[in-house]
């Protein structure tokens, strides 16, 4: 039995109130005692996810609906997080209905999606609501029947005592709000579970394929009008003057107004400054009465532009980001013994830098956000991963008490980090405060990709040193356009394998605005130290894999705290993928690759497999082997490990955006390629069956795809590919003539 | 501005919008059709997909002038009771992650398997290449696919 270390004080916890359809709701208030001033997420290792909260509510009919506290961005919360609820109430998942809970303050906190957080967090205080719950009632069955809460038993919504009488949840509800809140309550023992660990679908599935209203851009109200943006036509630019006689004189245009002053106050308190793209400047609205014609409208202005900064280009960048590699200013994040002296005693010396572009995030649903703000209420309404930050942040901005703001979260058409930062939360606030009528803003695909949060194009330089056949020093540095890897990074593998081993970072602060890209920082690192630990064991002679578990070997029983992966379980998915993947027991023609890599709490091991086409190695396939503890939703999580390898995999060969003067390049999906169905590989998941706590997995299947599919390649062509896109290096990617040999 | 009368999933509608409106944004704002998605506007990623007289065609780059007359199909209108054998391999298989693009990828199937109800995976992956997942959920989509295809042919 494991028996829960948190007990409840009654006034802190629980709230009911009589439904109007009958039935009780009641508010289990967790922790409210620790509410943590929120900060930006800017370093998502700081977020506090403790304070947790959820709603159950029962009806007379035994009916539950549970409240999905945060935001769904298609990760799967939306479905897992009333799953644990639901384990520990005893109820049947198929008597369950999920409703997304909208920005409660008062009754919840960590309501966030970020860092493939969610699940890991809530797995304790989610189930112990439920098991609260669950014995709530139970308490008032037996106060019914007379007997003792231990003579009763609950399964599937119902309570049944010694005699087999049996009431349902909903004839005690009433009775069971009115109880004292039990305390040291006993959680199930994980071979009890019912719903957690089985498969359930996507408690959305049946709106999503009959196309029901769900997202932000499908949300309307009665007199709602429409919004487009101009905003500036490069980074580094800002709004001198417009023209908008010809927009003015379009059908459907209500009116064109200038924004920007409220904005840039955020932007001047510190507060907004890294989600507003492009913030320094004015912006030139359209409101028109319908999407079509406020995007067409705002085509007809015309603007003029003042340079304020530097106007980079993508060449200028690569300049600086290489010049800070080259260069002496570095902080250092981690330092273990004296890698110089290392390196001057080595025998052998491997140096490699590895170079990433920038990338947008391309969510499918573009940046829309809808707002309607009177005197008594500021109601926002629309997808936002960071839906409390937001809403302090737009109280800041007009001057309001935040009590104020009342914010409900839509479905989300993709996140991947953009819908942290909310830049378009700020500007339909302003505009809607100027015009005074419910405005829905909309962001077109041009307007969402070139006004971005981008991941910042990154510079890796490492180099190890070998001696008497072992790796003595590893030195790993970064230069990155805007900010730098942060929180636990830093010791992550190959921290505590090797003895002399440091990390230095160099940052590079552009105009060009750049943030959280799913597995910020880790979804180009991974690609650099495990193609560095490949050439590594080439240059060593050693075999690929054993350098690696041989590492891992040494990192056992570490009393250093900062090291959060675990050896063993990172060994063992290496050795797990090796055997699924059939590791060098594929026949000619298919050529391998490997990869493992330990981010956001779960471990994961992947190989590629790749078979060349038309003188061109293909991806046909990628083994991943996933250790993130119990799995909640095994039929959601293979939905993550399939999309995150693929993810990996699309954004290492074709993703990229560059920048001439300012200008992003790509401006909609003509000019930039997202991976399409006729490219995919089979991905070919398991998942470590084991009794751990859970872990995320809305990231850390993606960072290591791009370092098995480059090792695969430079087994098939003798070629290493260094630098993403792999598709810009087609001469590195074609099959030589002569056959490759070893 | 011209009155336009089109058909939409059985119903006749008229609207009275510029000639250029795009067939998407008449279906998304003035007939409160929001299943059909907006995601380009160029008609690179297929999120606006519906099936103009049994045809799958992107909404979003069809002026409302060229269809008038015809017969549109929109995800609300595929089935009655979201029981086209599409949908229900789409639940079967558990498809969507954020489930934005996927009224499109159901409509682009749904029209390709009408005309060919036995593909081979190769020609599933040819007509469905042309719907963008960013999610990257297009293991399940084939094989959904596959599934409705067993239903269908």
């Amino acid at each position: 039995m494991s028996t829960s270390s948190v007990t409840f004080n009654r006034r802190a916890f629980i709230r009911t109130s009589s439904l109007a359809s009958g039935g009780l709701l009641i508010g289990f208030n967790l922790f409210t005692a620790c509410k943590p001033k929120v900060q930006p997420p800017v370093d998502i290792s700081q977020l506090n996810f403790n304070d947790f909260n959820a709603f159950i509510k029962i009806a007379d009919n035994g009916a539950v609906t549970l409240f999905s506290p945060n935001p769904e961005i298609g990760q799967g919360v939306k479905t897992a997080m009333p799953m644990l609820i639901a384990e520990e109430l005893d109820v049947a998942w198929n008597m369950v209905y999920v409703e997304q809970a909208i920005l409660d303050t008062e009754n919840y906190s960590g309501q966030i999606a970020g860092g493939s957080q969610s699940i890991r967090q809530s797995w304790g205080p989610l189930r112990q609501t439920g098991a609260t719950a669950r014995q709530m009632l139970i308490n008032a069955a037996a106060a019914k029947w007379g007997v003792d809460p231990s003579e009763c038993s609950t399964s599937e919504g119902i309570i049944t005592n010694a005699n087999g009488e049996t009431f349902g949840y909903g004839d005690v509800v009433k009775e069971a709000a009115a109880m004292e809140v039990p305390e040291n309550i006993t959680l199930k023992e994980i071979k009890d579970f019912k719903i957690i660990g089985t498969d359930a679908r996507n408690v959305d599935i049946d709106k999503i394929i009959t196309g029901k209203p769900l997202f932000g851009l499908d949300y309307k109200v009665e007199g709602m009008v429409y919004a487009c943006v101009l905003r500036p036509p490069a980074f580094g630019k800002i709004l001198d003057t417009y023209d908008d006689t010809k927009a003015k004189s379009m059908p459907g245009v209500l009116d064109v107004i200038r924004i920007g002053e409220k904005a840039k106050e955020l932007t001047k308190e510190g507060v907004g400054n890294w989600t507003a793209a492009m913030g320094k400047s004015d912006k030139v609205v359209v409101i028109a009465k319908t999407t079509w014609e406020a995007l067409k409208a705002k085509e007809a202005l015309s603007a003029t532009w003042v340079d304020d900064a530097v106007m980079e280009s993508t060449e200028y960048q690569d300049e600086q980001l290489l010049g800070l590699l080259d260069g002496k200013e570095f902080k250092t994040l981690r330092k273990d013994g004296n890698i110089d002296k290392a390196f001057s005693q080595a025998d052998k010396i491997l140096e490699r830098t590895y170079e990433s572009p920038f990338l947008p995030h391309n969510c499918m649903e573009p940046m829309n956000f809808f707002a309607n703000i009177t005197d008594e209420k500021i109601h926002l309404v629309g997808p936002v991963q960071t839906p409390e930050y937001a809403a302090n942040a737009v109280a800041g901005m007009l001057g309001r008490d935040v009590k104020d703001v009342h914010l409900e979260m839509t479905r989300m058409g993709g996140g991947f980090g953009r819908r942290l930062y909310g830049d378009f939360v700020y500007e339909v606030a302003e505009i809607a405060e100027a015009i005074k009528k419910p405005v829905k803003l909309v962001f077109s695909r041009e307007d969402d990709m070139t006004a971005g949060v981008y991941r910042p194009a990154i510079k890796y330089r490492i180099k190890a040193a070998i001696k008497n056949g072992q790796v003595t020093a590893y030195h790993l540095k970064e230069a990155a356009v805007g900010g730098n890897m942060y929180g636990l990074i830093p010791n992550f593998f190959p921290a505590g394998a090797i003895e002399n081993y440091q990390v230095d970072v160099a940052n590079y602060q552009s105009n060009i605005t750049t943030g959280a890209w799913r597995a910020p920082y880790t979804n180009f690192l991974a690609f650099a130290e495990q193609s560095f630990f490949d050439e590594l064991a080439e240059t060593m002679e050693v075999d690929r894999i054993q350098l690696r578990l041989d590492l891992l070997e040494k990192v056992k029983g570490t009393t250093d705290e900062r090291i959060q992966y675990s050896p063993e379980r990172m060994q063992n998915v290496i050795k797990v993928a090796v055997d699924k993947s059939g590791w060098g027991k594929k026949g000619d023609g298919v050529f391998q690759g490997f990869a493992a890599y330990y981010c956001h709490n779960s471990h994961v091991a992947e190989v590629a497999d790749v078979e060349i086409e038309n003188g061109m190695p293909v991806v046909k396939k990628v083994t991943c082997v996933v250790d993130c503890g119990i799995v909640v939703n095994p039929l959601g999580a293979k939905n993550q490990i399939e999309g995150g390898v693929i993810d990996g995999v699309g954004h290492a060969m074709y993703g990229e955006l560059t920048f001439v003067d300012g200008k992003p390049q790509s401006q909609n999906y003509d000019k930039y390629r997202l991976i399409r169905m006729g490219e995919i590989p089979i991905v070919e998941s398991h998942m470590i069956q084991n009794e751990i706590a859970p872990t995320g997995l809305g990231e850390p299947t993606l960072p290591p795809a791009g370092a098995a599919v480059a090792n695969a390649i430079k087994a098939a062509t003798g070629n290493r590919l260094t630098q993403q896109p792999f598709s810009k290096f087609p001469e590195l990617m074609k099959v030589p003539d002569q056959p490759i040999i070893g | 501005m011209p009155k336009y009368d089109i058909n939409v999933n059985g119903v006749s509608k008229s609207v009275d919008v510029a000639e250029d409106t795009p067939l998407l944004w008449v279906l998304r704002d003035h007939l409160d059709l929001v299943g059909t998605k907006y995601g380009c506007g160029i008609a690179q990623c297929g999120a606006c997909t519906v099936h103009l007289d049994g045809n799958a065609v992107r909404s979003c780059s069809l002026p409302v002038a060229s269809v008038a007359g015809q017969h549109i199909t929109t995800i609300e209108g595929l089935s009655k009771n979201g029981d086209h054998p599409v949908q229900l391999a789409w639940k079967e298989v558990d498809v969507p992650q954020c489930g934005y693009c996927q009224a499109g990828q159901i409509m682009t199937a749904s029209a390709f398997l009408d005309k060919n109800p036995n593909p081979t995976s190769d020609e599933i992956k040819t007509a469905m290449h042309g719907n963008i997942c960013r999610c990257a959920s297009y293991t399940r989509i084939h094989r959904a696919v596959e599934i409705a295809a067993t239903k269908i042919g």
